[in-house]
């Protein structure tokens, strides 16, 4: 069964396509382009004030303005889920401003907005993925410093990074980083990959998707193009580790995507649901569940 | 069974119709036009254009009736509005020297040449709630004739330049390369006075009126005199190409802050008294002289004086002091975040079992 | 470490450094063997800081070369390097020890982190021999080795520049450079500090640059001596000769004035 496309009449005459004119959108492909030419490195770029604050995707928001065409399909999630109220008010952004389909089917958007997750099912060849990043600097707890940070990157002096983890490990017997968890990008430039949860980590190594980084308010653009390693950072002897769960899903039964916890009633009852909506409509649909 | 809540597109709905009808308060009283925003709250019409970095009055005026008075989300409201707005040019530099002065004090001189012009201010009041303003207009009781306001000469000289002329005072720089824009190249550091000045212009008066506190209480002392205020109208001129001579666009009315600063001298030069400087729309009198103060706080690298305070700190107040960028977030916490709580929970979990594994074993 | 014997660690060749008018280095030329320790001796406001920080890159000469013999790049000239390249060619092979301990040390992190780091630097990415490596330098250096996982801001002086010893030689450099490293310690202090150098100096066969006003530092440790005035080098020769028999005025003045306790 398919998700009906919506396709919705674009207010044109009172906005660009888009929202930003074509000046900003030249100037933040420039940025784009920059950044897929140097994996994982931060590109700074001069962002401009969107109608949704700061902090809220204006940085995701304007890569999407920047590379959404009016044949593209288009996919905003929060948190996974299609119906959290920014990824609505997101899409109604894109909707009302570029007249574009949207859809909440991963499998057939051709450009995915996110924040916070990478899908569940596997991104495809031609697929764009745009994560909204709040703190784009991974070395920013170690160093509050762009002046430092920015030499730290230009001599991959990384050490500060490892040693947090040593830190971790030698204090609580494991890295505590918990999302956010930061990578090596095309074996040079160390990268947030904002804040998703470990589980996600992997599907960017080598995705065959091009995924674009924006932070708004930070103003730097990042990428990774398709094909690209991404390995997060660990030791030999304590290798990179995800969630678990003792449960499966209680919708449809999946034990191997990012689950929320819900707390259902006063006694502190506990459900686990996919936190992918779209993954897990499409399980029930094609026959899972419990 | 547990459903989630969806129907997030009706909450928001609902959401903005109960925003209109706060805003708009009870139906008995007479609804807030903008034009009464406009002349009479217009001190902070004149916030918002200084923080909005747009002068419009009346967009300004309609930004805070927007904003049910909510100044920093009326600032947003202008500062995405000016997103929209095409630039054709830029103005030739304004000649605060020259302009029509409806105030102008200096609390350095006994008494200046033009005179000292106290001008609408508050700063001789005292503050007692006047509950005649509840009433209507309290200062038009009957027989009582109205001050006629009084604008000073214009070209009224400029304390800064008597102290000028005898090299008292270090003399300004004229820029001899591309002034920066910060809304064209996003930040980086150092970053050069032009840049400097233009983020504090635009920069939240409490966040600056904050850290020039922090200086005057020893946080960064530059032993500041207020050289000069003047606040009035002057003229904005652009040079057209095709004309090649400047032509009057319109007058805005601004507030300029010239703070005398601890006096310096080196091995090549005598000492001299050093600058701040202030600018804002409006009358935006506290924000200038913030400004003034965090502006020569700013300047301690040039100076060789040793950088410990946090007003000082350029990369510090330079990237805190945006209040579109703050508010948005500090708010965005509000935003579902329950993915990654879900992460740490999970972290903290294996740590407290790993613990108790431990325990249990000893 | 095998060491090629025949080629020098460290060639030396017209330094000069001015600040505007003054000059605080003039002509400076020296060679560094492979378990050489080489104590440069003199007055505050001789140069001889300021020569070792020019070695180390962080001053820049005006003049002259500074040629290293790298590990794997052959001979490089540190006065011509960019801060990549340093790192590149350089790696960990140059320590650096500071007369203050706090300079060299990352005191908010603890002191396995401190010896950890620069192994990190060099690759090693196994948490477990980072930390068994970190732990049998604590012991050469004579730090309590249940002190690991502490941040040096709790330690004593002595303690803390006994971290930065081992934090400098755990990646066994070519050279080291090290400035006053027992300044600031109270005597019985500075002795045992002292002992514990000559002890791995000799052990692990370092080729050691040590800059001192301290000439019974000077001659514990060093093999050679060179004495400098006014930014210029003025004497130089085996330690125990220079100091027994010293042929400049300058010298035999530093020499007499030396307080024999």
């Amino acid at each position: 069964m398919n998700a009906p496309i919506a396709k919705t009449e674009s207010t044109a005459g009172s906005y660009n396509f888009a929202y930003l004119d074509e000046q900003s959108k030249r100037m933040i492909r420039r940025a784009i382009l920059k950044a897929v030419a140097i994996p994982g490195y931060q590109v700074p770029f001069a962002g401009r004030e969107m109608p949704l604050p700061y902090g809220w995707g204006t940085g995701g928001i304007q890569v999407t303005a920047s590379v959404i065409g009016r044949d593209d399909i288009l996919k905003v999630i929060d948190q996974g889920a299609d119906d959290t109220t920014n990824a609505v008010s997101i899409r109604k952004f894109f909707a009302k401003t570029a007249g574009v389909r949207t859809t909440t089917r991963t499998a057939e958007a051709s450009l995915i907005q996110t924040r916070h997750r990478i899908p569940e099912t596997p991104l495809k060849a031609g697929q764009i993925i745009v994560f909204q990043v709040p703190i784009p600097e991974p070395l920013r707890w170690l160093e509050p410093r762009e002046t430092m940070t920015r030499r730290m990157h230009a001599l991959a002096d990384y050490g500060p990074m490892y040693l947090k983890l040593y830190e971790d490990i030698a204090r609580f017997g494991r890295v505590t980083t918990a999302y956010d968890f930061p990578t090596v990008v095309n074996g040079r430039y160390l990268m947030s990959p904002s804040p998703i949860p470990r589980l996600d980590n992997p599907k960017l190594d080598r995705s065959p998707a091009l995924q674009l980084f924006g932070a708004g308010r930070e103003k730097r653009i990042y990428a990774i193009p398709p094909h690209t390693t991404v390995k997060s950072l660990d030791f030999e002897d304590h290798p990179f580790t995800t969630e678990r769960w003792s449960q499966h899903c209680a919708r449809c039964g999946a034990s191997d995507s990012f689950l929320d916890e819900l707390v259902v009633d006063d006694r502190g009852t506990r459900r686990y649901v996919c936190s992918d909506t779209d993954y897990c409509d499409s399980r029930l649909a094609a026959g899972g569940g419990r | 069974m547990y459903v989630a809540v969806k129907g997030g597109e009706q909450a928001i709905d609902a959401a903005h119709d109960l925003v209109a009808r706060d805003r708009r308060g009870d139906a008995v009283t007479p609804e807030l036009s903008v034009a009464q925003v406009e002349q009479q709250l217009g001190l902070a019409v004149d916030r918002v254009m200084a923080e909005g970095a747009l002068y419009d009055r009346r967009l300004a005026a309609l930004a805070i009736k927007q904003a049910a008075g909510d100044i920093v989300e009326a600032i947003f409201l202008l500062r995405a509005y000016r997103t929209t707005l095409p630039r054709f040019g830029a103005s030739e530099p304004v000649e605060t020297a020259k302009m029509a002065v409806a105030r102008r004090i200096s609390a350095v001189f006994k008494d200046i040449p033009g005179g000292q012009f106290l001008g609408p201010t508050f700063d001789y009041s005292h503050r007692l709630l006047d509950f005649a303003l509840e009433e209507g207009d309290a200062s038009l009781s009957e027989g009582e004739t109205r001050v006629e306001a009084t604008t000073g000469p214009d070209h009224l000289l400029p304390v800064s330049h008597i102290l000028e002329r005898e090299g008292l005072i270090e003399p300004e720089m004229v820029a001899d390369q591309p002034v920066g824009d910060i809304t064209r190249t996003p930040p980086t550091y150092p970053a050069d006075r032009d840049v400097r000045l233009q983020a504090l212009a635009r920069g939240d008066e409490g966040f600056l009126l904050s850290l020039a506190y922090s200086t005057q209480r020893g946080y960064g002392r530059n032993h500041p005199f207020a050289g000069e205020i003047r606040s009035g109208h002057v003229a904005v001129e652009i040079v057209p190409p095709e004309l090649g001579f400047a032509i009057t666009m319109g007058e805005v009315e601004l507030t300029e802050c010239q703070m005398v600063n601890q006096f310096k001298g080196s091995a090549e030069k005598p000492p001299q008294f050093t600058r701040g400087y202030g600018l804002a729309f409006g009358r935006s009198e506290r924000k200038a002289m913030a400004m003034s103060l965090v502006d020569r706080a700013l300047r301690a690298a040039e100076f060789d004086e040793e950088i410990s305070a946090p007003a000082q700190d350029e990369e510090f107040v330079l990237s805190h002091a945006d209040n579109v960028e703050a508010s948005g977030f500090v708010q965005h916490l509000k935003l579902p975040h329950y993915v990654d709580f879900q992460a740490e929970l999970d972290v903290l979990r294996r740590l407290r079992d790993e613990l108790d594994l431990q325990e249990a074993a000893e | 470490m095998t060491a090629d014997l025949d080629q020098p660690v460290l060639e030396v060749r017209d330094l000069a450094k001015s600040y505007g008018d003054r000059r605080v280095l003039s002509d400076i030329a020296l060679s560094l063997w492979p378990g050489e320790v080489l104590a440069i001796v003199g007055e505050s406001g001789s140069g001889k800081t300021t020569l070792l920080r020019c070695i180390d890159g962080q001053i820049a000469p005006d003049d002259g070369e500074i040629l290293f013999h790298s590990r794997s790049q052959g001979v490089v000239d540190l006065a011509t390097l960019s801060e990549s390249q340093r790192r590149r060619v350089i790696g960990n092979d140059l320590g650096y020890v500071h007369q203050n301990p706090r300079d060299g040390l990352r005191l908010d992190l603890s002191a396995g982190a401190n010896i950890g780091e620069p192994l990190l630097q060099a690759g090693l990415r196994h948490y477990g021999r980072i930390r068994q490596i970190a732990g049998e330098w604590l012991a050469k250096v004579e730090i309590d080795a249940s002190r690991i996982d502490e941040p040096p801001l709790r330690f004593s002086g002595g303690m803390q520049q006994r971290l930065q010893i081992a934090r400098n030689l755990v990646t066994e450099p070519r050279l080291v450079l090290m400035d006053e490293p027992t300044g600031g310690l109270d005597v019985s202090v500075q002795a045992r500090l002292l002992d514990l150098l000559r002890r791995l100096v000799a052990d692990l066969d370092l080729a050691v640059i040590l800059v001192t006003h301290d000439l019974g530092v000077a001659r514990l440790l060093a093999d050679r001596l060179m004495v400098m005035q006014a930014g210029r080098i003025i004497e130089t020769g085996l330690t125990d000769q220079v100091l027994d028999d010293p042929h400049q005025p300058y010298t035999q003045l530093l020499v007499s004035s030396v307080l024999q306790l």
